[in-house]
């Protein structure tokens, strides 16, 4: 293989380059792994919202080591705190928030995107052992605005951003763009448009590395 | 005088019954674990537990469905690796895996009286396979039903004698809904407190809900 002259974000990387995305104003919802960790690179003077899907509006820094409260957590049961300003509500209220069309955004994990906006992200496989559906589905039909943050490749090298997905889906249609350790893509009514790539990655290294056909603004 | 205090886990968990349905709240904060093994020591079986996740190899959760008197489970999450997931490889346990949304609303719908809703939550997924569904405003919609327990067990930080409760910081989560959608609602609380201590204003969950309640301070 030729020298790579490009280098992918690392996972802090994918996260730092969504925060920067976020408006000020805008009422957010992380999923778990990478989406959690953008909340860390939005600057403390951007007042953002932030949801957690157990009934917690305004999530506030990490609390610091000894200071945790065991009444206090977010979706991934991890010790949070609540910034100034923020409400607790009950779990109908909270998934009446998510389902409803109250949040921005949404930012998800994935296993796999379609071009035509699909999401796979609570199965590995057709006959998954696990069932871990949680509140995905619910946040990703609900929410204003779908992106999604992932690895552009599998471990093996394989493709995440399909034609049609290969996983069980979580929704269909919904997702906006794709943050990935290469680029950013929208979904569009004509598939995947690159609005971003990493310095250095030319357009033919990423098609080579993606299954459905990109389109490059 | 209404006085829903209970002095023992015998009187809180006496007259629940082989084959209820058990609601029961928490979000890893605000489960009411002592309350989980005063239900495995009273005895109750083929019981359906209704909860968010279906945890993982300990903790109460775990530890009432490998007393095996849990038969069916409902709830949004349950990994491979725990108690839930081996016992259902190993056919001992019925699952329905609902999303977390979809399950709050259908547990809120249980206490409020609506028969059944639409939402466009797994519309086009697997869940969906043989389910009811139409299209409304233009998105595809399952149809729910409403999820009723026969008991509710419920965790709240302060309570009254009239089952008045609140809930401190996110372990609020499902116990509100649960108390509004079950028959037999007990609660364990940190504190009791007299009536008129709780501002009417901080009220999270309404005594009237509440059936019994039980001081696990500590």
């Amino acid at each position: 293989m030729a020298d790579i002259a490009f280098r992918p974000l690392d996972r802090l990387g994918v996260a730092a380059r969504i925060a920067r995305d976020i408006p000020e104003g805008w009422f957010v919802n992380l999923g778990i792994g990478i989406p959690t960790t953008v909340s860390d690179f939005v600057p403390a003077d951007r007042e953002v919202i932030f949801h957690a899907e157990n009934g917690v509006i305004g999530i506030g820094p990490a609390p610091a080591a000894g200071s945790e409260s065991p009444f206090l957590v977010n979706a991934g049961t991890q010790p949070i705190t609540l910034r100034t300003g923020g409400a607790y509500v009950h779990h109908a209220d909270s998934f009446g928030i998510a389902r409803g069309g109250h949040l921005d955004l949404c930012v998800l994990g994935a296993f796999e995107v379609s071009e035509t906006g699909d999401i796979a992200n609570w199965a590995r496989t057709a006959n998954d052992p696990t069932r871990q559906i949680g509140g995905a589905m619910d946040l990703a039909v609900g929410a204003k605005r779908l992106w999604v943050a992932m690895e552009h490749n599998t471990k093996g090298g394989g493709t995440r951003l399909r034609r049609v997905c290969s996983y069980p889906l979580t929704a269909k249609g919904v997702v906006r763009r794709v943050y990935t350790d290469l680029a950013v893509m929208d979904v569009t009514p004509d598939g995947f448009l690159v609005i971003d790539m990493v310095d250095g990655l030319t357009r033919d290294e990423l098609q080579a590395r993606t299954e459905a056909t990109l389109r490059f603004a | 005088m209404i006085n829903k205090i209970v002095a023992s886990m015998a009187e809180a968990m006496a007259g629940i019954k082989d084959g209820s349905t058990v609601l029961l709240a928490g979000f890893a904060a605000g489960t009411p674990e002592q309350l989980v093994y005063g239900l495995m020591e009273q005895g109750a079986r083929d019981l359906t537990l209704v909860c968010n996740a279906g945890g993982r190899m300990d903790g109460p959760i775990a530890d009432i469905l490998a007393t095996g008197h849990v038969s069916k489970l409902i709830c949004s999450f349950v990994r491979a690796e725990s108690i839930a997931g081996q016992r259902f490889a190993a056919g001992k346990l019925e699952l329905e895996i609902v999303p977390q949304g979809t399950l709050a609303e259908r547990i809120r719908a249980g206490g409020s009286g609506v028969q059944a809703f639409y939402t466009p939550t797994g519309a086009g997924t697997a869940i969906a396979e043989g389910r009811e569904s139409r299209v409304i405003n233009g998105r595809e919609c399952l149809l729910e039903y409403p999820i009723r327990g026969d008991v509710a067990l419920i965790d709240a930080w302060q309570a009254d004698r009239w089952g008045n409760l609140t809930h401190r910081e996110s372990a609020r989560n499902f116990n509100p809904i649960m108390a509004m959608a079950s028959d037999m609602v007990i609660v364990q609380t940190k504190h009791i407190v007299e009536l008129g201590d709780l501002p009417p204003e901080g009220i999270h969950t309404a005594g009237v809900f509440v059936r019994r309640v039980l001081h696990i301070p500590g």
